[in-house]
């Protein structure tokens, strides 16, 4: 069946497929572009950028968890110059759509970096108000409703792309950061970022993490993404975009028939590089196995 | 050039307590493996997602060997596995050692390659096989050991133009102490070194090379998730800002885990 519809449209923008990347886990594409046909994926989202460089967290940085790890990578980046003439350059030899994120420590930051990135080829933004990693910005925008409206708003007023706000599961109700992103003028929501977690090595007696606290991500955590994602769906009129521990088609569908209109996969990459392939590939094959000919049909499918 | 490949184990075995051999059957990656790179290896546990990046120790043809240390439960599991059996392996990654950039660089520098030191400490002992074995130039190898399990020993003595001086810390076969003790006991001399393990002693050999005005050479280890250079887990301190980075880190899967000693902190 050659007639099978994947694209998905996200804020105005058409994804060839529902299936990027999430930010973090796969750099702006260039050293698993040795791996996977960057061509084939609906977009890539790229790690997240700021207006300038930023070092990062201490090592370790990382640590495995049953079903998945925690990172603490504190947001290293090499600043908004050098991205824009490495790494855009670099994704616009691809057919695939251009996802970038920003990170920020102030409201200045992310408007700063939102700005420089106007001019840009670059298809959307996703606004980082998540990262727990982080002491300033990240995710202290991402935990009060009005202060995630703030920044939203702040954005908005200057950005010449799409706006996705990515939200944290780290709160006590998401729907209602959701909600105040929405107010804010966003034009579409990610979710979920890391869940913030903590592990010792009992033989060290110490942190695992020199950060402490780290995000939690993996097929561990992908049935809170789910629920998070399905509250969401059900509680603003913003596409979705899904993600949390993403590693099969069947997972990114669960993702999908509760309300993402596109799906990330993110921790899975390390384990395998093809797994953005196998998850477009299996999307398919479900696809036609079911004889589903658009696959709109199958966004909230499930209420 | 890397590969991913789902390789037969052709043989296993344990070599000391706690330190175990894998070789494994390769289609590409042996082939395209460089002395100092790493391949990552995979559980077959889905509970386990990330790979362990395990330093290249012997490459014959398109057999490749790893060694060891069992360190959690994913190097446990490697070391139950059986010859015949399967995983999933990755590599070569990371840079290895450039040894024709490195021999245009002492010349370059008016200095000789002659004679060269090989430190390996405990399981950073395996990878200075595989470069004692491509080095065109005398090799004394100064590798250290807990005790008189003085694993890959023999090994290195079957190298061509090698001497090989051991270092224990109990003091049960060579020089009781650290490899730089034995290399002061031995009087041995070198025009450039390469080392592989745990960091103080990578920290004594980098004053050692600075204080004698010899060319160093480091393998560094950190915890990765990616192994590829994706990820940003695996960096080191560097003492220049960092091209890729545009900050003081280098990545240890990508740039190293081979480092020349005057670009890293440690």
């Amino acid at each position: 069946m050659s007639d099978i519809n994947m694209s998905v449209n996200i804020a105005g923008v058409e994804l060839k497929n529902p299936v990027t990347v999430a930010s973090g886990t796969f750099g702006s594409g260039m050293e698993y572009g040795e791996y996977v046909d960057l061509n084939r994926l609906g977009a890539v989202t790229t790690k997240g950028v700021a207006n300038i460089p930023w070092p990062g967290n201490p090592t370790p940085r990382i640590a495995e968890t049953y079903g998945g790890m925690m990172n603490a990578i504190g947001l290293q980046n090499p600043g908004l110059d050098t991205f824009v003439k490495r790494d855009i350059p670099f994704l616009k030899q691809y057919d695939t759509k251009i996802i970038v994120n920003v990170c920020g420590k102030s409201e200045a930051d992310y408007v700063d970096a939102v700005e420089k990135l106007g001019e840009q080829p670059v298809d959307l933004l996703e606004i980082n108000i998540s990262c727990p990693n982080v002491k300033e910005g990240g995710i202290a925008f991402g935990q009060v409703p009005s202060s995630a409206e703030a920044i939203t708003k702040a954005v908005k007023k200057v950005a010449k792309q799409p706006v996705i706000m990515k939200l944290s599961p780290n709160v006590t109700d998401i729907t209602e950061m959701a909600k105040a992103v929405e107010a804010g003028g966003a034009d579409a929501v990610s979710l979920i970022n890391t869940l913030t977690g903590m592990k010792i090595d009992v033989n060290r007696r110490t942190f695992a993490v020199a950060n402490k606290t780290a995000g939690v991500s993996g097929p561990a955590i992908h049935p809170i993404a789910v629920r998070m994602v399905y509250q969401v769906a059900n509680a603003i009129n913003l596409p979705i975009i899904g993600m949390g521990g993403i590693r099969t088609a069947e997972d990114a569908l669960e993702m999908i028939m509760v309300g993402a209109s596109a799906v990330a996969v993110g921790t899975a990459n390390f384990n395998d590089p093809y797994t953005t392939i196998k998850v477009i590939d299996g999307i398919r094959e479900y696809m036609e196995k079911n004889h589903v000919a658009d696959i709109k049909e199958l966004i909230g499918c499930v209420k | 050039m890397a590969y991913r490949e789902n390789a037969k184990i052709l043989k296993a075995d344990c070599l000391a307590d706690g330190v175990y051999e894998i070789w494994f059957e390769t289609k590409d990656i042996a082939a395209a493996s460089k002395a100092g790179q790493f391949i990552s290896v995979y559980s077959n546990d889905g509970s386990r997602l990330l790979p362990r990046p395990i330093s290249i120790c012997k490459v014959e043809d398109n057999k490749l060997r790893i060694v060891f240390r069992v360190a959690g439960k994913g190097t446990e599991e490697f070391s139950k596995m059986k010859a015949g059996e399967y995983l999933d392996i990755q590599g070569p990654l990371g840079n290895g050692y450039d040894l024709e950039k490195i021999a245009s660089e002492l010349k370059a520098d008016g200095r000789s390659f002659d004679k060269a030191v090989l430190f390996g400490g405990g399981i950073g002992v395996p990878p200075m096989l595989e470069l004692a074995r491509r080095l065109d130039c005398h090799k004394n190898v100064v590798v250290g050991y807990r005790n008189s399990q003085t694993f890959l020993k023999e090994d290195f003595e079957a190298v061509a133009d090698t001497d090989v001086y051991i270092a224990t810390e109990d003091g049960s076969v060579g020089t009781k102490g650290n490899v730089l003790d034995a290399v002061k006991q031995e009087n041995v001399e070198a025009d450039v070194i390469f080392a592989c393990g745990p960091t103080p002693m990578l920290r004594a050999i980098k004053a050692y090379a600075l204080e004698n005005d010899i060319p160093c050479y480091v393998s560094v280890e950190e915890k990765m998730a990616c192994g590829i250079g994706a990820c940003l887990a695996c960096v080191c301190k560097s003492t220049e800002i960092d091209d890729h980075s545009q900050v003081k880190n280098k990545r240890v899967c990508k740039e190293g885990p081979v480092f020349n000693v005057k670009e890293v902190e440690l």
